[in-house]
């Protein structure tokens, strides 16, 4: 069922802050790459103060308007220009993003600081720079209102985010990268398939028009089967998710969190603009149980095989395999709401809240990963005693990360869930909720494994191979608790999913 | 059955064989010359679309045609990114495999095939 | 069967013929020499569609710089095909394949056929805006007016790669040359052609860029050219990749971007949107972002072929 959407397409008044949200952080990229060295790191930091003040702008304008952010570029309104729109869960993706880059960016200032007595080093140079290509290529994928430009803004985050698998050097990281690399294309040009059949069956490549002109036919079938494995790719959901654990696992800590909590969701967020907006009146519910049956899947193998884990890198990795599976259940939820004719903002804010909880937590558990691993110089989990004594509020951080992941209230994960089960047994597709008990109990599991593991004290005499400074600490934290608080989000006044995308239920959809 | 058609079946028939070489191939290089394959035929299949939008006096739709010179750059970077990681694991390791038990250490040339 | 149609029928079973043999061939670097012919049969596909600057770009980048670029990487991998050769996957995996492209072929075949007639197309559109762009090449008009945004963003992809692709240099070779240094014989045939035709390159190169504007060919092509005259400077020995730890390389390679990004920015100002143009300031407008991304884009172009830094930085 289409819905209506804001059908306006006319420059809003702060649509500017748009464009600033895109080209703000890739004007950081180019500063860097001149200033080289410490400069890129102190562009850097003053682009990510920018980049948070502009995302709160934007939600400002969207909450005051009422309607969705529009900014029409060049003066050339489509079908012949390209526009840039921010409805709500675009806004709320912008925020999201923007505050966990954040705590990324301070997290990692100790772990990518030029060394003293060097003019630029290599790692720590491409850390910056890519962490905000990586930044201004997932503005571009939330605003972008034209397929082409999704396109470009896809290809983007791929070059950002396969580096930063490599950063570190050892071969097989390379080896990863690449394999990750591969994947990714392979998506891309499946996506762009889609992307040029939707435009010679249609004429346009616009988000908004393709939604008023699409309707079901063979050409629309193949393009959306094309476009979503495409992006099934990129998203690592079962079965395309065997690149996903090593290339995590490998990365540097801080590069982890951006791959794990941020790229995904990239992708992800693709997907679910093109299922709710341009394929709303094509798309069918047993292909969205399908696809929600691949992530019960993934949600099933990913937990079973990260509680085999040895170590514990691995095993975040193969938890983000599973909570990708979540993200996926709410798309046969917001569809069969659709066919009773029932308002599906619900099941869009149990995936919206799924995706920023687990961005914020699976960023808080792989910084706090990587501050164990500095200071017991290994992350095997059999042998991780003392982590309580040296690094007591990292370990609390981990374990309200994965609070959230298992979905204990008062966090996102919670609130997400209850959001998710409760459409599911509205809609009477109940085995939904088995699937995501079980989930649950399955990540309890490993979760606890870990932390009691850490409480255990240390042996005789041990002290920590390297002191961590306290203010990575106060990051991961404060990245963990906005993660496990997340579920006030119930109290909040506004229902910021919900602006710019007016439910009309079409009477005789059948 | 005119020219854009052809072109179009053409391209549906690139897409094929680059799929297949993309799975089958273990070499990385075969891999990203199958890529490239799968991409010209989805730029063949743009480029014939543009065709079919022939109009008021123009040969072809611009903006395909645009978007097609923008995809052929595109792609060339993707190409050189992943020729570079290839290359780099080869100098690191001694192989290209992508299996993931390989050995994570440069060993002895193995001899000329 | 008129001859049109039989050149275009000759032209897809060549090209669908060499497709193959890419894939089936054992040695890689064979299917590489076939991919260089199979971008230069899809340059002429492209002039059979009426799409000339399309057929600039393939012959120039797909065939040229895309083949450069895996001529070289073959031929450093030679001694690793028996070892991945041993991989071959068995039956199963290959018939599973098989059927996966089968499926996917059929589909788009049908999908090709079943495609709306009279096709919905934007060239009406596009020439009637095309006088307030003051060019006269639509494609021109539709990369850099009414879609620059998508320009701007590839100018950025693009040195994104060149980012990632110096990524993967040693540590100890951070900021050093890319590439190995070529040395070629100073009375041999490369060096010879080294000399001879980078100034009949860098001219054919400039006027293909300058001409873009009203016919077909553009800054892309353009580039493309100057870049692989300096490739072929560069492969002669008669001169050396640029240290990336170069400030006058970073700042070339930056500007292209910036001014764009800055020209954008003052439209919002003067013409009320960005990346829009004020009345009659169009043409040179777009002539100026188009100078300013000439450096910028034969740079990463040639850099991306030279590869990662490999050797030690000056001192």
């Amino acid at each position: 069922m289409p819905h209506s959407l804001s059908t306006q397409d006319v420059t809003s008044p702060s649509g500017l802050l748009l464009v600033l949200a895109v080209l703000v952080p890739f004007i950081g990229v180019l500063a860097g790459m001149v200033l080289g060295g410490r400069g890129a790191q102190r562009v850097a930091f003053v682009i990510l103060a920018a980049g948070l003040a502009i995302a709160i702008a934007i939600a400002n304008a969207l909450v005051q308007s009422g309607d969705t952010v529009v900014y029409i570029l060049g003066g050339w309104a489509p079908p012949l220009g390209v526009a840039l729109r921010a409805d709500g869960l675009a806004v709320i993706m912008l925020l999201a993003i923007a505050v966990v880059i954040g705590g990324i960016g301070v997290y990692a200032r100790a772990d990518f600081g030029t060394p003293p007595g060097v003019r630029e080093a290599r790692a720590p140079l491409m850390f910056w720079l890519l962490l905000l290509a990586v930044w201004g290529s997932l503005n571009l994928v939330f605003v972008s209102g034209d397929l082409f430009t999704l396109y470009v803004a896809l290809e983007l985050l791929t070059f950002a985010g396969v580096p930063l698998v490599s950063l570190g050097g050892q071969p097989e990281t390379l080896r990863s990268a690449l394999r990750y690399l591969l994947y990714a294309l392979f998506g891309s040009v499946l996506y762009l398939l889609g992307a040029v059949l939707l435009y010679g069956a249609y004429g346009t490549l616009d988000i908004l028009l393709l939604a008023a002109r699409v309707h079901p036919e063979p050409v629309t079938w193949a393009a959306a089967a094309l476009m979503t494995v495409g992006l099934l790719a990129k998203t690592a959901l079962f079965p395309l998710h065997l690149w996903l654990p090593p290339a995590h696992a490998g990365a540097p800590a801080a590069a982890s969190a951006v791959l794990s909590g941020l790229v995904i969701k990239g992708s992800w967020f693709l997907a679910v603009r093109l299922w709710l907006d341009v394929f709303a009146g094509v798309v069918t519910l047993p292909s969205a149980q399908m696809l929600a049956a691949l992530g019960a899947a993934a949600i099933l193998v990913g937990n079973i095989v990260a509680l085999r884990q040895a170590r514990l890198k691995l095993l975040i990795a193969y938890s983000t395999v599973a909570q990708i599976g979540y993200l996926f259940l709410m798309f046969p939820l917001a569809t069969g709401l659709a066919a009773a004719q029932i308002d599906s903002t619900a099941a869009v804010n149990g995936g919206m809240l799924q995706a920023i909880s687990h961005a914020t937590a699976k960023a808080a558990m792989f910084m706090a990963a990587g501050l164990i691993y500095t200071t017991l110089g290994h992350d095997r989990i059999a042998d991780l005693r003392g982590v309580a004594r040296a690094l007591p509020m990292t370990l609390v951080a981990f374990a309200l990360g994965g609070a959230s992941l298992i979905g204990l209230p008062p966090s996102g994960g919670f609130l997400a869930k209850w959001l998710l089960v409760s459409v599911a047994i509205t809609t009477a597709q109940w085995w939904w909720v088995l699937v995501m008990l079980v989930g649950g109990l399955l990540t309890s599991a490993y979760v606890f494994i870990v932390v009691v593991r850490a409480m255990a004290p240390p042996s005789e005499g041990w002290t920590p191979r390297a002191r961590v400074p306290y203010y990575q600490q106060v990051a991961v934290l404060a990245l963990a608790l906005c993660s496990f608080l997340l579920g006030m989000a119930a109290f909040c006044p506004v229902d910021v999913a919900r602006i710019g995308r007016a439910v009309v239920p079409e009477i005789g959809w059948p | 059955m005119n020219a854009p058609t052809l072109f179009g079946l053409c391209a549906a028939a690139l897409v094929g064989v680059g799929l297949y070489g993309l799975i089958v191939n273990p070499q990385p290089l075969r891999k990203i010359l199958a890529f490239n394959l799968i991409g010209c035929g989805v730029f063949l299949l743009f480029g014939a679309i543009a065709r079919r939008g022939a109009a008021v006096g123009m040969g072809g739709d611009p903006v395909p045609q645009a978007l097609l010179i923008t995809g052929i750059v595109v792609a060339f970077s993707a190409t050189a990114l992943a020729v570079a990681l290839v290359l780099r694991l080869f100098d690191e390791t001694g192989s290209v495999t992508l299996a993931s038990d390989a050995p994570a250490k440069a060993q002895a040339d193995p001899p000329d095939a | 069967m008129t001859l049109a149609l039989a050149v275009d029928i000759s032209l897809t079973l060549l090209v669908l013929a060499v497709a193959g043999w890419i894939i089936a061939v054992r040695d890689t670097f064979a299917a590489v020499i076939g991919f260089v012919a199979y971008g230069l049969l899809l340059a002429l596909i492209w002039v059979r569609l009426a799409a000339p600057d399309v057929a600039l770009t393939e012959a120039a980048i797909g065939g040229g710089l895309t083949g450069a670029l895996l001529i070289g990487a073959a031929g450093r991998l030679r001694k690793t095909e028996a070892a991945t050769r041993a991989e071959y996957p068995g039956v199963l995996i290959r018939t599973l394949a098989a059927i996966l492209a089968v499926t996917v072929t059929a589909a788009l075949a049908v999908g090709v056929l079943a495609l709306p007639d009279p096709a919905p197309t934007l060239a009406p559109a596009a020439v009637a805006s095309l006088a307030t762009t003051g060019v006269g090449n639509p494609v021109t008009a539709v990369l850099l007016a009414f879609r620059s945004m998508d320009t701007l963003l590839e100018a950025i992809v693009v040195l994104l790669a060149l980012l990632g692709v110096w990524s993967l240099a040693p540590d100890r070779a951070w900021g050093g040359y890319p590439g190995p240094r070529h040395h070629a014989d100073p009375d041999g045939i490369l060096a010879y052609l080294a000399r001879l035709l980078p100034p009949i390159g860098i001219i054919v190169g400039l006027y293909i860029f300058w001409i873009g504007a009203d016919l077909p060919g553009g800054k892309f092509q353009g580039a493309t050219i100057l870049a692989a005259m300096w490739l072929l400077v560069i492969e002669a020995g008669l001169a050396d990749t640029p240290p990336i730890s170069r400030t006058w390389l970073r700042v070339l390679l930056v500007t292209g971007p910036l001014v764009f990004i800055a020209i954008g920015f003052a439209g919002s100002i003067t013409a009320g949107a960005v990346l829009a143009y004020p009345e009659g300031y169009a043409k040179p407008l777009i002539i100026a972002i188009e100078i300013a991304l000439m450096p910028t884009l034969v740079l990463t172009l040639a850099l991306l072929v030279a590869g990662a830094p490999q050797r030690m930085p000056p001192q």
